[in-house]
């Protein structure tokens, strides 16, 4: 399935993810981080803990309304996969941001940006098993 | 005042995954197509927030402390691990099968569509199963460790 390029578009939206990491960080001192998040909201350490991770999840979930009523158009969504791909993809993701400590907000934009060494090694290493996962999936498989 | 400001961070954070295409697992899974359909746009999402934080951290981090809690927390940690890089190439793999990863798939659910939904059980699914692994780990480790 074709997308269409949209550097203008994908950088805007990538300078809000990252002006969203700078506040989290100015305001609650916090990495921005959706494996970090989430993780945290499923073994709360108290409950203003809890509270304001949920708040965050709430915040996250609310952004395709707030750019429904800005541009009157939810944000595009197209799933070129079947159901068992989803949830295989889903639940290997789950184990690997476990073991891997963060996944692209919080190793690829907030570690990356501290230029952390451990986030650099574990960007590197997952953009390539991406690339290679691709490849098998659509070239070698023929998904 | 930190659940406000929590919610507007997240709101942002979401807009700015709905409008880049983060949140389009056929736009994901094609900037990592180098041999088919490829798209290079997630290249300037990715360069757009990283520089972004890398700026903004420089500045905010010369304070003493943040404005809504007493200390920055900031992994401190260097070492590279099995955990991390194995864990790192684990992730990958479903990324390169689902085209969601978490962050783009948290701001997703705001579409209601029934795919992002299943594709965030599973992802629950499988960080509880790390978990209980981890932590059957280190009990056994420890076990070991005092036997």
């Amino acid at each position: 399935m074709e997308t269409t390029f949209t550097p203008l578009q994908s950088l805007f939206g990538g300078s809000l993810i990252g002006l969203a990491a700078v506040l989290l960080m100015a305001t609650l001192g916090r990495i921005m981080g959706a494996t970090g998040i989430l993780a945290g909201l499923m073994q709360p350490k108290d409950s203003s803990d809890w509270l304001w991770r949920a708040a965050v999840l709430a915040g996250m979930v609310s952004g395709p309304a707030a750019l429904l009523v800005f541009t009157g158009e939810l944000p595009v969504v197209q799933v070129p996969l079947s159901t068992p791909m989803l949830i295989v993809g889903g639940f290997i993701v789950g184990i690997g941001v476990t073991f891997g400590s963060g996944c692209t907000s919080g190793h690829g934009v907030c570690g990356m940006a501290r230029l952390s060494p451990r986030s650099i090694v574990a960007t590197l290493t997952f953009m390539l098993t991406t690339v290679i996962t691709v490849f098998v999936v659509r070239h070698i498989l023929g998904y | 005042m930190r659940i406000v400001m929590s919610y507007l961070i997240g709101l942002t954070f979401g807009v700015g995954i709905s409008i880049s295409g983060m949140a389009n697992p056929a736009k994901v899974l094609n900037f990592f197509d180098l041999a088919g359909t490829w798209d290079p746009s997630l290249a300037f999402v990715m360069g757009g927030a990283v520089i972004v934080t890398f700026f903004g951290y420089r500045f905010v981090l010369k304070r003493p402390t943040p404005t809504l809690a007493s200390t920055f927390q900031i992994p401190t940690r260097t070492d590279l691990d099995i955990p991390l890089i194995a864990g790192s190439a684990i992730f990958g793999v479903g990324w390169g099968i689902s085209g969601f990863c978490p962050g783009g798939a948290l701001p997703a659910l705001g579409t209601g569509r029934s795919e992002v939904f299943i594709f965030v059980m599973a992802l629950l699914a499988g960080i509880f199963a790390a978990k209980a692994l981890q932590s059957t780990l280190a009990t056994r480790r420890l076990a070991a460790n005092q036997g």
